[in-house]
């Protein structure tokens, strides 16, 4: 029934609004920035544990749609263990992607995250998606105040 | 409901015979934003073709004539919710308009540090920070009134909060978020009997029932026209002829002057007093245009056929498991607020939208109440006169699919 939402709803999408990875308060975390989104009430606390310029944890709590949650469940896997500036490149690749600037190249760098491109063709979702990743941007900048999508 | 055919009806609305994502359009946002009647367009058209020119200024004949159109508009405004007088109905961009107009004319005016404003908790934003804004600009207090969990106003508590200190209720007719229908002539008894003028926020109402303001005895009334089946960025200010005229003009300009010196200017009579500045005017007029259809249809029918559709697609939405209605007032217009477990209502926009299916996912601007019930934001699907059951089976057979799919 819902062919025409395929490219935006996969089935890794799904799998991580059931299954959030990294759903957790991290204690020992040294960055830890509020995301919000007052469009759709969407909201994420996002906390980073950074050792010598390397992301050793990442995790999140919060509350959002499928696209928003899958989107903070996968950055957190996929930035554990990359540098600061590795995340920050991701961060660019990522937003390029989301909004529609990117190229097949770049879509392959971006490996699972990928299978957020579907946003492209809904410009009223594409800040469900980036918003995990501005949060990322904030924390990276040691911005302590929470960040908001508008 | 025996001249009431929808077929009809559905023929007049041009926008219903699109497709969207190669669907037959269901449009369920009408809370939003209504769509609007081949009359109302051909109006719009009419006028910029043959009778368009500025109002109330040239001598020469279409000034004439789009003057006497405009005020054939207020005139039907002024039928349409029975105000006793033309001078009553000011023109504006829209509800929200309107009450900021209050706000700051006769707000600023008449009430002072330490007076209270009672509203209520299920307010949309408009009918909340116009308030906020006088409360910051001159001392005056907001006191808002409850709602149980049903969407309903808490009357006793409501009744709890007026006092020599309270100087305006400001509340709404019909809730946007909930559909809760307030018992509005209580209200205004509650607040008249201690000589405190009342305003009503209408924007919801006024599509889905008849309104008498001289029935009502509400002090101002508010609605915007394109929640009237008009064209967008018209209102309408009613206000009591001799509250208007105690209040000072909103904005500066012209048309709302009798004189102007540099030493002084004085001001013009109602309702020029507070339009300054050139209107809509194609588009007043043609909010006339959307009234000659309401009235042709007639309210009474328009009514009884939105309550049929309310109950229908209660009545189906309750057999779905997992969905929560929001709002669930015994006194309800054309509204269904749900969410449901687990499914984002973002996601539920979205995935209907793939169907062909409008409604509206978020906070409805109206905050506070998704904090009452302790949601970031609900779907909502609201109905109008061209709606029909078989759209209710749509939007029915749509959820229970996407239930499935996210599993």
């Amino acid at each position: 029934m819902f062919e025409d939402l395929r490219d935006l709803y996969q089935e890794v999408i799904f799998d991580h609004n059931r299954n959030p990875r990294n759903f957790r308060v991290m204690d020992d975390a040294n960055r830890q920035v509020e995301g919000f989104n007052p469009l759709c009430g969407d909201r994420l606390t996002l906390f980073l544990k950074i050792d010598d310029g390397t992301i050793t944890d990442a995790s999140f709590q919060g509350s959002g749609c499928a696209i928003s949650t899958a989107s903070v469940s996968l950055m957190t896997e996929i930035i554990k263990g990359k540098s600061e500036s590795e995340a920050d490149a991701l961060f660019t690749q990522f937003h390029e992607m989301a909004t529609g600037k990117d190229h097949e190249v770049q879509l392959e760098a971006l490996g699972k995250l990928a299978v957020l491109a579907g946003v492209r063709e809904y410009p009223a979702r594409v800040k469900c998606a980036t918003l995990a990743w501005h949060t990322l941007d904030a924390a990276l900048k040691n911005q302590q105040q929470s960040i908001s999508t508008e | 409901m025996t001249h009431y055919s929808v077929a009809n009806i559905r023929a007049d609305f041009p926008i219903l015979a699109e497709t969207i994502r190669n669907k037959p359009l269901v449009y369920l946002d009408n809370a939003a934003s209504c769509q609007k009647p081949q009359a109302v367009i051909d109006s719009l058209v009419h006028t910029y073709s043959h009778e368009y020119a500025n109002i109330h200024r040239g001598v020469h004949t279409l000034s004439v004539k789009a003057t006497d159109r405009f005020e054939a508009a207020r005139e039907k405004v002024r039928g349409f919710i029975n105000a006793a007088s033309h001078k009553e109905i000011i023109f504006v961009r829209g509800a929200t308009e309107a009450i900021n107009l209050v706000a700051q004319s006769y707000g600023r005016s008449q009430l002072q540090a330490g007076d209270e404003i009672v509203i209520s908790a299920m307010e949309h934003h408009a009918n909340i920070v116009p308030w906020q804004m006088l409360c910051q600009q001159i001392g005056t207090v907001l006191k808002v009134a409850p709602i149980n969990q049903a969407g309903e106003l808490l009357l006793d508590d409501y009744l709890a909060l007026l006092s020599d200190k309270t100087k305006l209720v400001a509340i709404t007719h019909m809730s946007n978020a909930l559909g809760s229908i307030n018992p509005v002539e209580t209200i205004i008894a509650a607040a008249h009997a201690q000589n405190i003028p009342v305003l009503l926020d209408g924007a919801q109402a006024i599509p889905h029932m008849s309104v008498d303001v001289q029935a009502l005895d509400c002090d101002f009334y508010v609605f915007s026209g394109h929640k009237l089946y008009g064209p967008s960025g018209t209102g309408v200010l009613y206000g009591k002829q001799a509250l208007l005229e105690a209040m000072p003009p909103y904005q500066g300009g012209g048309d709302m002057i009798r004189q102007v010196t540099f030493a002084k200017t004085e001001y013009a009579g109602l309702p020029h007093k507070f339009e300054a500045g050139t209107p809509a005017i194609a588009e007043i007029i043609a909010l006339g245009a959307a009234i000659d259809y309401l009235n042709a249809i007639g309210m009474a029918n328009i009514a009884a056929h939105e309550a049929d559709l309310l109950d229908y697609a209660t009545e189906q939405a309750s057999a779905i498991q997992g969905l929560n209605i929001i709002g669930q007032a015994n006194h309800k217009g054309g509204i269904l607020s749900f969410t449901l477990d687990r499914i984002h209502p973002h996601d539920i926009g979205t995935m209907l939208d793939s169907l062909g299916i409008a409604i509206r996912a978020g906070h409805h601007c109206a905050m506070p109440v998704m904090d009452f019930y302790g949601v970031p934001a609900t779907a909502r699907a609201s109905f109008g006169l061209y709606n029909t059951r078989e759209e209710v089976d749509v939007l029915m057979q749509g959820i229970r699919s996407l239930i499935e799919v996210f599993g």
